[in-house]
């Protein structure tokens, strides 16, 4: 009773990090409902894989397929709405990333299992299940209960729950396909790789990261000037690419690049946790915001609560007086 | 083609203080201001381009209270055609799988060749509605899409995921797309187009409509609370000419310049 699942996700032959961290939230949940922890792997030819998982749950469920080379969550919820149908466990747990969100709300709904996305933190007590999330731009946190029912699907955000190796000997389960074909309604065709801009942002040391608080591309040749002032180069947070003032390879953040230069200057940057990321790997993080409350003051080492168009000239000025 | 888009009237938070109010439970309002989540800014005109591309109507819906018909006119200032308000005053406690519930069968009536909506609504942040609805309605879908084409009944989209990469798909219609920040630029809305979107007539469905029995919600909020501070920057104080004197220094120790 009280079985945790957790999917194992990969892309381009390797398993992605969240799965450790599922792995590691699923072994969290097991030892409160009494129950064991299963890695659920879908994959062609993943023997590799399941080396790498034996470690890290009781069992390891392979469903060996070419149809399970690349995620696709039509194919996905075809096999899993099977598996999940007969084994009935009481939790799944899935990444909110790319592949969880695009498989977890069609999924759930398709079993009549409640479900709930983007989870920092769950607890299981008396049959309830509640989850901690976060909610108006990361600026609050929800504690909520999930409507009861025999079993669960949560997604789980990145970097939540620290990967480690408990040495658990994994039984080896293996299960027929149950689906025969990728289905004609959505076919997963081929992946593109990101375009390849004229300044590398991951090889500078310096970074100076522009968000929201930028205003107007009108303002970006100030920022240039500020970042060149430091040899350093221009970042930024997606809101900036949406908008079309800077190019997409200049975007720091999960969907972005990850950088880890030796400074790190967040200019009218809030802080959403997709920004931070990207960029929390940074030696040292300065933090400019209005905002006294912008999550990004947690992540930096030194902040200044203030207009960044006031400090940025100020700041360049005392920069290279010091450079001489 | 039948489009549809959803859109949600959310407080703008990026930038502003959220509170808790004294229930606990939800945020205080009056201080914040509201307007269309930004997602759904981008979803609205991906299907006023599917529009202006292969003709039809744009058919804009939403679930929300009244005020929500401020948002909608925007979208019809904007180049939808309709807006039919679903009266969230009708369903208490309404969470993502039954905002699809309520856009479903809102839809019962209305056709549809494609769904456009945000993948994701800034306050909430679950993430769910679009593919939870593309499941109830039985219909395929794909979320953070970056680029949809369409031709003679399949679309060509790009989804985009980790670290830039894209994966494209080749998908059956009517489907449902809910669609990445900046897959396009946005319009602006023209004054006189706002003039006109004021006067029109914006429908309302509401329990008379929809069976509130039917429905059911996966979860219920017990309380809201900010985020514990863990870590906290040192903050340096003093006018921009002083912070500066402070900052430049600890850059310049740390060998930085």
């Amino acid at each position: 009773m009280g079985e945790i699942f957790a999917l194992v996700e990969h892309r381009q032959g390797v398993i992605r990090d969240i799965t450790f961290e599922l792995l590691a939230c699923g072994r969290d949940l097991a030892s409160k409902t009494g129950g064991s922890l299963t890695a659920v792997l879908l994959g062609d030819k993943p023997d590799a894989f399941v080396d790498s998982l034996k470690a890290q749950a009781n069992r390891v469920m392979v469903i060996d397929s070419p149809l399970f080379k690349e995620f696709n969550s039509a194919s996905y919820q075809g096999a899993l709405s099977q598996v999940l149908s007969s084994e009935k466990p009481m939790v799944t747990l899935m990444g909110h990333t790319a592949f969880g969100m695009d498989l977890c709300p069609s999924l759930a709904p398709s079993l009549d299992m409640p479900f709930t996305t983007d989870c920092l933190a769950l607890d299981i007590a008396d049959g309830k299940v509640t989850a901690t999330r976060q909610m108006y731009d990361g600026k609050l946190n929800a504690e909520v209960t999930l409507r009861q029912a025999p079993s669960y699907l949560l997604t789980i955000r990145t970097g939540c729950f620290p990967a480690s190796d408990p040495g658990l000997e994994a039984e080896i389960t293996t299960v027929d396909s149950p689906i025969a074909a990728e289905p004609d309604y959505r076919k997963f065709i081929e992946y593109i790789e990101p375009v390849v801009g004229d300044v590398d942002i991951t090889k500078s040391d310096v970074i100076v990261g522009v968000g929201r608080g930028v205003k107007d591309k009108d303002n970006i040749a100030m920022v240039e000037k500020f970042a060149e002032a430091l040899g350093g180069v221009v970042g930024c947070t997606r809101p900036v690419v949406d908008s079309e003032w800077l190019p997409k390879d200049r975007q720091v953040g999960s969907s972005g690049k990850t950088v880890k230069p030796k400074l790190y200057v967040a200019l009218g940057i809030s802080g959403a946790f997709q920004h931070l990321a990207g960029m929390k790997g940074a030696e040292t993080i300065i933090a400019v915001n209005k905002d006294p409350n912008a999550p990004i003051f947690a992540e930096a080492d030194y902040g200044i609560v203030d207009d960044m168009f006031k400090i940025i000239p100020a700041l360049q000025e005392k920069i290279l007086e010091l450079k001489g | 083609m039948n489009i549809i888009v959803c859109i949600k009237r959310v407080p703008q938070t990026a930038e502003a203080e959220v509170k808790v109010d004294s229930s606990g439970k939800d945020i205080e309002r009056e201080r914040l201001t509201f307007d269309m989540n930004e997602y759904d800014t981008f979803a609205l005109e991906e299907a006023v381009l599917f529009k202006e591309k292969f003709g039809g109507t744009v058919t804009a819906m939403s679930v929300g209270r009244e005020d929500a018909q401020d948002t909608l006119r925007i979208a019809l200032a904007k180049g939808a055609d309709s807006a039919v308000r679903i009266k969230a005053e009708d369903f208490d406690e309404i969470d993502a799988i039954k905002t699809a519930q309520l856009l479903k069968a809102a839809l019962k009536d209305i056709g549809y060749d494609i769904i456009f909506c945000g993948s994701i609504a800034t306050d909430d942040a679950y993430s769910q509605v679009g593919v939870a609805l593309a499941q109830l309605l039985g219909i395929p879908h794909a979320t953070l899409v970056t680029q949809i084409e369409a031709d003679q009944g399949r679309a060509q989209v790009h989804r985009e995921l980790e670290g830039g990469l894209l994966e494209h798909l080749d998908m059956a219609l009517p489907a449902v797309i809910a669609v990445q920040s900046g897959i396009s630029v946005p319009r602006y809305a023209s004054l006189i187009a706002i003039r006109k979107a004021a006067k029109k007539e914006i429908k309302t469905i509401g329990s008379d409509e929809i069976a509130a029995d039917d429905l059911r919600a996966d979860i219920v909020i017990d309380k809201l609370f900010p985020p514990p501070v863990t870590k906290m920057a040192e903050i340096l104080t003093g006018d921009p000419s002083e912070v500066s004197e402070k900052l430049s220094k600890i850059i310049k120790d740390k060998g930085l310049i």
